[in-house]
Formats: C-alpha cells, sequence, structure tokens
C-alpha cells in the first residue's frame, strides 16, 4: 500500500488576513513497510502533511494516493481510510476521556462496530506492543497514571485500530531520556516485527537517525532534502541553516575523517562510533 | 476547520484608524451610535454618511469585511423597514397595493430607521475590526476607572475579559485538534441523530474540560509566582496616551455632533 503525495499544497485560512501558505507543492512516495522519518523545525509544515495522509485536511491544490483511496480539494473520505493510517498526534495523551485505561483503547475498536471479543483482544495486543501490563492497568483511569504510560495508553488506542500505515507526530516530546528510548525501543519493534509501514515526525536528529531508511527534511512548507541518513546528512551546512543538525556523534565521526582517519560515514549512536574507533585504532598498533 | 471562525474578527493593520487611542474610539463610537438618533433629516444622513465613509477609507479594512456584519442581520433591517413603512400614521399617498399604503412619511421613516440599524453595525464593526480585543479590554478598564471609587472592580472585570479573550484562540486550536485525534480514531462528529451526536461529544468535551482547567491552574500559578494580587499600585507597560490624531479624531466628530444637532433641531 504506498502512498503517493504529488504537488500537495496547503493554505490554512485562505482569503483571510491570516492567511498561511504551510506546504507548497509537496510531492513524494513512500513504499510498503518503509520506516520514513519527517524531520523539519518547528512550523515547517510537518504536522499538516500528516493529517493529509489519513485526510483529515484536505489538499487546497494537488492530490494524495493511498492504496486505491484519493484525496484532493473535493474527495469524500472514506472511513476505511481513517482504520489504514493510524496518526498518532502531538501530546495524544491529551486526547484520553474514558474512566479506565481499557475503555479508553476500545474506543477506536468500538467505532469500527466490532465484537467485544475481537475489541479485548485488541486492547490486550495494543497494550502489550507499548510494554503496558494489560491486568495491571486496564482498570486505573487514565488520569492517575504517569506522563509516560498515558503517553503509551494513548499510541495504544491508535494501534488498536489495526493500521498498516502507522504515522506518529512527534511521539517522544517532552519525555525523559528513559521513556523516549522505550517509545522508540518499540516503534522500532512495530516496524521490524510487525512490517509496519511508519512515518514519524520529529525535529529531533538524533531520534530518527538511527531507526529510519530515509529521511524527508522540510522547510518551510517544501521538501529540501530527502534521501538515506548519510545522504542528508552529507548537507551539514543546508541543514544548519534551516535550524536542524546532524546527531553529535556523526559531526565527530565527520571530523575524525576530515582529519583523516578511515572510519565510514553512517555512524548515528555512540556504540556504533566506539566499536568503528576501537577497531581503527586497534587496527593500527598490530 | 474550526479555526476559520475568527472571534473578535480583528482586522490587523496600522492605519491611523487601528492607531487611534483605545479610549477615544471607544467613547467615539459610543458618541456616533447616539448621534445616529438625533438625526432627522436627509442633510443630517448624509454628513453621517461622510463621516463614516471616512472612517472606513482610513481603516484600510477592505468594506467586504465591514460589510459582512450586515449579513446576519439583514431580515431584521428589511423587517424594520417595512414596519415603519406600514406602519408610520401619514395621510401623503404615493401609491398603495391592496391595503398597504405606501404614504411619504411612511417611507422616509422606513429609510431612516433601516439606515440607522446599518449605520449602527457599521460603527460597531469598525470599532472591533480595528481594535485588538487586547486594547478594547485596555481602554475599557481605563474608562471604568473612575468608578473604582464606589469600588467597582474595573481591574478584575478587565483582568478576566483579557484572559479569556486570550484563551479562545487557545481552546478553538485545542477543541480542533482534540476533534481530530478522534477522529483518526474512527470517531464520527457528524451523522447520526441529535441524541448520537450528543453522545459523540463526550470524547471531545471531556480531553477539552480537563485541559481548560489544567491550563487555568497554570496561568494562576504563574501569575502567583509573579506576585500578582490585582490591580492595586499596578503600573502599566503600555501607558495609553491621547496623541494628536486623538484629538483631531475628536475634533472631526465634535464638527459632526454640533452639525446634527444644528441640522436637526434649529435650521
Ligand atoms: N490550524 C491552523 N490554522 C492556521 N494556520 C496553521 C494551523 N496549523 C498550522 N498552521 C500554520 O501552518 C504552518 C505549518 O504548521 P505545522 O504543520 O503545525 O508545522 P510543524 O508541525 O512542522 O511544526 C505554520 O506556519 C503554522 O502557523
Ligand atoms: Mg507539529
Amino acid at each position: 500500500m504506498p502512498i503517493v503525495v504529488e504537488h500537495l499544497t496547503h493554505v490554512y485560512m485562505p482569503g483571510s488576513p491570516f492567511e498561511s501558505l504551510a506546504l507548497d507543492d509537496v510531492s513524494f512516495e513512500i513504499q510498503d513497510g518503509e520506516f520514513v522519518g519527517l524531520i523539519g523545525h518547528t512550523g515547517s509544515g510537518k504536522s499538516t502533511l500528516v493529517q493529509h495522509l489519513n485526510g483529515l485536511l484536505k489538499p487546497t491544490k494537488g492530490r494524495i494516493v493511498v492504496d486505491d483511496i484519493e484525496i484532493t480539494s473535493e474527495s469524500k473520505v472514506p472511513k476505511r481510510l481513517r482504520q489504514h493510517v493510524g496518526l498518532v498526534f502531538q501530546y495524544p495523551e491529551h486526547q484520553l476521556f474514558e474512566e479506565t485505561v481499557y475503555q479508553d483503547i476500545a474506543f477506536g475498536p468500538r467505532n469500527l462496530n466490532l465484537p467485544e471479543d475481537e475489541v479485548e483482544r485488541r486492547v490486550r495486543e495494543a497494550m502489550a506492543l507499548v510494554g503496558l501490563d494489560f491486568e495491571a492497568v486496564k482498570d486505573r483511569s487514565p488520569f492517575e497514571i504517569s506522563g509516560g504510560q498515558r503517553r503509551r495508553v494513548a499510541i495504544a488506542g491508535v494501534l488498536a485500530m489495526e493500521p498498516r500505515i502507522l504515522i506518529l507526530d512527534e511521539p517522544t516530546a517532552g519525555l525523559d531520556p528513559r521513556g523516549r528510548d522505550e517509545i522508540l525501543g518499540q516503534i522500532k519493534n512495530l516496524h521490524a516485527q510487525r512490517g509496519m509501514t511508519i512515518i514519524l515526525v520529529s525535529h529531533s536528529m538524533e531520534d530518527i537517525a538511527r531507526l529510519v531508511d530515509r529521511i524527508i527534511v522540510m522547510n518551510r512548507g517544501r521538501i529540501a532534502l530527502m534521501g538515506k541518513p548519510e545522504e542528508v546528512f552529507s548537507h551539514v551546512d543546508e541543514l544548519h541553516a534551516m535550524g536542524l543538525g546532524i546527531p553529535q556523534i556523526t559531526h565527530v565521526m565527520r571530523g575524525l575523517k576530515a582529519r583523516g582517519m578511515d572510519v565510514p560515514d553512517n555512524i548515528y549512536t555512540v556504540e556504533q562510533a566506539v566499536k568503528v574507533i576501537l577497531e581503527r585504532v586497534r587496527g593500527k598498533k598490530k | 476547520m474550526i479555526k476559520d471562525i475568527t472571534i473578535g474578527q480583528f482586522f490587523p493593520g496600522q492605519s491611523p484608524i487601528h492607531k487611534l487611542d483605545p479610549r477615544v474610539k471607544i467613547i467615539l463610537t459610543f458618541v456616533f451610535i447616539v448621534i445616529i438618533f438625533f438625526a432627522k433629516t436627509y442633510l443630517g444622513y448624509a454628513l453621517i454618511f461622510a463621516y463614516i465613509a471616512l472612517a472606513m477609507w482610513l481603516s484600510e479594512v477592505p468594506i467586504r469585511y465591514i460589510l459582512r456584519g450586515l449579513k446576519p442581520l439583514l431580515f431584521i433591517i428589511v423587517l424594520t423597514f417595512f414596519i415603519n413603512v406600514f406602519f408610520t400614521p401619514g395621510n401623503k399617498v404615493l401609491f398603495q397595493v391592496w391595503v398597504l399604503k405606501f404614504t411619504q412619511e411612511g417611507l422616509r421613516q422606513g429609510v431612516f430607521m433601516a439606515l440607522r440599524l446599518i449605520l449602527l453595525v457599521i460603527g460597531t464593526s469598525l470599532l472591533t475590526l480595528t481594535t485588538s480585543p487586547i486594547s478594547l479590554t485596555d481602554g475599557i478598564e481605563r474608562l471604568l476607572q473612575p468608578l473604582q471609587v464606589v469600588r467597582f472592580p474595573a481591574h478584575e472585570l478587565a483582568m478576566m475579559m483579557t484572559i479569556a479573550l486570550r484563551f479562545i484562540p487557545t481552546l478553538l486550536e485545542e477543541t480542533d485538534k482534540i476533534m481530530k485525534a478522534q477522529m483518526a480514531r474512527g470517531a464520527d462528529f457528524e451523522s447520526g441523530n441529535l441524541f448520537q451526536r450528543a453522545k459523540a461529544l463526550v470524547p471531545l468535551l471531556v480531553p477539552l474540560f480537563i485541559s481548560a482547567f489544567r491550563r487555568a491552574d497554570e496561568l494562576a500559578m504563574a501569575m502567583e509566582s509573579r506576585c500578582y494580587r490585582g490591580g492595586k499600585n499596578r503600573t502599566r507597560m503600555k501607558v495609553l496616551k491621547a496623541a494628536r490624531r486623538d484629538y483631531l479624531a475628536v475634533a472631526v466628530t465634535l464638527l459632526l455632533v454640533v452639525g446634527i444637532l444644528l441640522d436637526s433641531y434649529v435650521l
């Protein structure tokens, strides 16, 4: 189920003094099972873009095709699109409303009019996917659990729709480092084990670099760069001009390379870097 | 979608009308509204029209924005016109359709009443279009200040209005976001009977209330931690000060008042 976006333009509040061009002629494709990072400075149009992919916003110009569903400025969005494409909003815990965690996660499946045993199966599975203990948490109020757990409940609420494409809009915003690593690890598993197509929106290169197959960089409503992480990171100066950086460790490695050390470009984690450097240093001694 | 509703319909700009002191603008708008009801001749209305046309031109607000306020009132204006036409006693019958008599007096009264309503709407629209909600409340606070002598809580009232206005866009944005988030989970806000629709609002209203309370709490905390304790002894960062254009606006308005009064009662 590839995603095709062609010449997508979106204008907010057209014809008013508050008119703003949020997306300007954006085109790209995403293949089945791909893990794509969407990165850009605040206000670059990332959230606007992903809301088009499940039909919450309609293009001002251009079109989007997901599977066999086409969305243009006039089309009526079929309900199944929302089920195929799961969208986790920024700060998704703000959408929780039910009395118990179970009820909240079951909201989506119930909207699909599924039988109650299927709903329960999905809730159990979604909670397992985000690492929540079903028995321990299901009857608690979503308002009395910790912030990190709330975020997971909200993500589980979308996973329970069993989408084939999962979009997460800044899923780690406001989490502590441990919460961030856990969520990112779970997203990685969803991709590796379930083969889901995943679009991860972020403004942090550090988060994205070591997970994704491909990076799309947005700047002022346009696609500025697109490609494999190492390709994108070779445009250091352009990224800096957009208020983005490359992961610190990648920066270090590029520095080492510039000084004549034979190290690869595609290093995004400290562990990888340690390994490579040790190899080189030990190799030299021999 | 929901943000398309512009509250207070402020139209940002840098025109002389935008830059007028909000106190002056509020008072002049009141004067304008009152004077509309003193005009009694066609010449009087022509003067008023010239005045408001000048203000509209100076404000640089597109005319369709100003006239937009008339749309919901169109029915009332037309109704007022006809009621006045038919129920004003008079004997100079111009023409007659069945039992409905069009008299000269009636027509005149109808036109005047309709004009008054139109001018009223244009005048107040112009005020809200050219004054940001924040300076509007600022102006109101200053104008109400003399009432503090009788313990009228002018500052508190203005502060409440400011905060409410400040949070309207935030709440709208929040509504939009939560609505979309629930729609992404298959919620349907648009179909079903009345009961189903009301029920569908629960997933929207609960998070909205929670976030409104959270925001209120955070704001109160932030204000207290900066030692806010009401208006007593507070000074302002932006002190409202009447400038030359304010005196000019007052002078032009006074001319209008004098003109209308002379026209209606002396000549
Ligand atoms: N609901 C909205 N109404 C009007 N303008 C909006 C709305 N949402 C976003 N924008 C504007 O569109 C642009 C892109 O915003 P957004 O897609 O939220 O960017 P990002 O997610 O990359 O931070 C910004 O300039 C923002 O001000
Ligand atoms: Mg965003």
